[in-house]
């Protein structure tokens, strides 16, 4: 049954995948015709049965054709207050001639680039970083070098729509080299309202001592159906600090995995879900630490309403060299209606003996003692509301650094929950 | 002002005010005593709209409106304060914004212009030497760590604030020490004026030495028992209140 689904969805795509990179994409697509799509009962994907999902809502499994993005639509589309360089993609195309050029940066399309494909995303751990891998159809690649500190943030816009198919898979390749910073941003616009799937991968490979940000903001449209892997190698010294924010979508998976490879290195996966409607997000997080002297963060808050359902699983390995390890998780929930879901689970598994861990998560309503207290000082049950909720979210926002990707997000946040204050 | 007609309340079902007839009037302090249980917390709760009161029966008409027909930022809006016997601790909520909101929409309720980021500011300046409250407990989260003394302090600050018509104070002066009794009373003191009014729920009698009552009234399983003067409290003080347990009772 397995075997019948995976082709019949996902054949053609398989047969047409550009003539590059072709060892990399046999391998992938090996793994992936072994493993098929996850089953609905498979471990990894419990609670997102994405392959009904696929199998419900497309009909056209091809790779979606570039849709023209002009100058005028990206200016629009750029939130106010970013300043910094914009690199755009179209159904995963890199659009260089719309792009920003960024000095000192090594930038090019994926697909003539020397990228080291599938070296740390690896095709083998996920159905569908190994599909990404056998037809990724465009990307980029990014290599900031040795020492360099680069000063203004770069926007990753991606324009997501039907044309021709519904199927798109970009792959991005980031390597930052040793002493050096950079923040991204990343976000993608729906263009339409059709259903469309994203099958996204994004490799980042981080020097020693460098600084990495790795910013997204998800609020695609309602149809938007996206399975993200998003995979992480730092070195000694080296700091990485994802965060991430999730407002919309039809089914969204991200699967981020971060794997500290040198001592001293920090790593951090913060997240919001902010959910109404049927949205469904699943947010599974891994940290490998494989060294001594390592820390990482994560915090992920949910707000969920309506019919939405959010689900964490936030895996934590502490290989049994990584002495003095401190590692910490916390997955906070909210439920404003008795119709949303939220499955969470945190997952340690610890093989080093003098480490500090802890991990916590939390579901709940919506305090009523701190809405009545609020209430009966004059402010209105809906902003109450929202004052509480965005103070719940806030330790979150606090942590992107960017200040104009911070004050678009709040506003959005905002927005959403009914009051500005 | 106020005129509470034979209130009846209930908690999940349990009758906790079995008629209860009140009227304040301008420029009046009410203090309303009595024994653990006998139902002045819930009294001050069902004021201020708390949900988890039922009212079975009876009416509250507050300056010509039926208050318990408005919800609880309404009844704030229109001048109906409640010092919380227990301040919630709200955490990522800071003080300054909390007040500003607060302040803008009763203000906005009353078709007063919102207060600019300035004009707010010195506002609050004022009002923090009333009840000498520390600037740095403003910039913090609500409430989040104040010790009950600050809490309690909080409260009367943000009544200076708001500037209600009618403040009921539920057990203010619990827990308070006698430097911060002092200094609460007296914030409550400057802000009294020949408009408002001022109720003092408590179980002590101490409180009243700073806040001086012109009428105490005793309440007892849900009802008022015993209404006096301030020298009832002092009865109260020397006499506890088992003698009037025995009356009420013995009457039934």
């Amino acid at each position: 049954m397995s075997t019948l689904v995976k082709e019949d969805l996902f054949e053609n795509l398989l047969e047409s995948a550009p003539a590059n990179f072709t060892e990399a994409r046999q391998t992938a697509k090996d793994l992936y015709l072994e493993s098929g799509l996850p089953a609905p009962k498979e471990e990894e994907y419990k609670f997102t049965g994405i392959t009904k999902k696929l199998e419900k809502s497309l009909s056209n499994f091809n790779q979606a054709k570039q849709l023209s993005v002009e100058e005028t639509l990206i200016k629009e589309t750029v939130f106010q207050g970013f300043e910094g360089d914009v690199l755009v993609f179209s159904n995963g195309k890199f659009l260089q001639e719309v792009s920003s050029s960024i000095e000192g940066l090594e930038v090019s399309d994926i697909l003539s680039s020397s990228a080291e494909i599938g070296s740390i995303a690896k095709a083998e751990k996920d159905a569908f970083a190994a599909l990404n891998q056998a037809s990724f159809s465009g990307g980029i690649s990014i290599k900031v070098p040795k020492k360099t500190k680069v000063e203004k943030p770069i926007l990753l816009l991606s324009f997501n729509g039907v044309n021709d198919g519904q199927v798109i898979t970009p792959r991005f390749w980031i390597e930052v080299g040793d002493f050096s910073e950079v923040t991204f941003l990343d976000q993608s616009i729906s263009m339409g309202e059709e259903a469309y799937f994203v099958n996204k991968v994004v490799e980042i490979k981080g020097g020693l001592n460098s600084h990495i940000n790795y910013y997204r903001l998800q609020n695609e449209s309602n149809q938007a159906i996206e399975v993200s892997n998003i995979e992480t190698d730092i070195q000694s010294d080296a700091r990485f600090t994802s965060v991430n924010i999730s407002l919309s979508g039809d089914m969204v998976r991200n699967n981020l995995s971060l794997n500290l490879l040198g001592s001293n290195s920090e790593g951090n996966m913060y997240g919001i879900y902010l959910l109404n409607g049927k949205t469904h997000v699943d947010n599974h997080t891994n940290v490998d630490h494989t060294i001594p002297h390592a820390e990482s963060n994560e915090m992920y808050k949910g707000i969920f309403d309506a019919q939405s359902r959010g689900v964490f699983n936030g895996k934590i390995f502490v290989r049994q060299d990584a002495q003095k390890t401190n590692a910490f998780q916390q997955n906070n929930n909210v439920l404003l209606s008795d119709d949303a879901i939220v499955n969470t689970k945190p997952q340690l598994e610890i093989w080093a003996d003098d480490v500090k861990c802890s991990h916590g998560c939390t579901v709940g309503q919506l305090d009523e003692e701190a809405l009545f207290y609020l209430q009966a000082r004059g402010i209105g049950k809906v902003q109450a509301k929202g004052l509480l909720l965005y103070a719940f979210a806030g330790e979150v926002m606090e942590k992107i650094e960017e200040e104009s990707f911070k004050n678009h997000v709040v506003g959005l946040i905002q927005d959403r929950l009914g009051s500005k204050f | 002002m106020l005129t509470i007609k034979n209130l009846h309340a209930a908690v999940e079902g349990t009758p906790i005010l079995r008629g209860i007839n009140l009227e304040v009037k301008p420029g009046e302090v009410h203090a309303i005593m009595g024994p653990n249980g006998s139902g002045k917390s819930t009294l001050a709760s069902v004021l201020a709209g708390r949900e988890e009161y039922e009212v079975t029966e009876g009416e509250v008409i507050f300056k010509g409106k039926d208050l318990l027909d408005l919800a609880p930022e309404d009844r704030a809006r229109e001048g109906v304060f409640l010092a919380f016997q227990y301040p919630v601790e709200i955490p990522g909520v800071s003080s300054t914004n909390f007040l500003r909101t607060a302040l803008n929409q009763v203000r906005e309720y009353r078709g007063q212009e919102p207060l600019d980021a300035v004009k707010f500011l010195s506002l609050m300046k004022e009002k923090m030497k009333l009840v000498e409250i520390d600037q740095k407990l403003l910039s913090r989260s609500l409430n989040e760590g104040f010790s009950g003394g600050e809490k309690k302090r909080n409260e009367i600050f943000q009544m200076a604030m708001l500037e209600p018509t009618l403040s009921i104070l539920d057990e203010t002066d619990s827990g308070l020490d006698i430097d911060a009794l002092r200094i609460v009373s007296n914030g409550v003191n400057k802000l009294k004026s020949p408009d408002t009014a001022t109720i003092v729920v408590t179980h002590y009698q101490r409180l009243l030495e700073y806040i001086v009552p012109d009428f105490v009234h005793v309440l007892y399983k849900g009802q008022i028992v015993k209404s006096g003067t301030k020298d009832l409290a002092l009865e109260l003080e020397a006499k506890g209140y088992d003698w009037i347990k025995e009356e009420v009772d013995a009457a039934v």
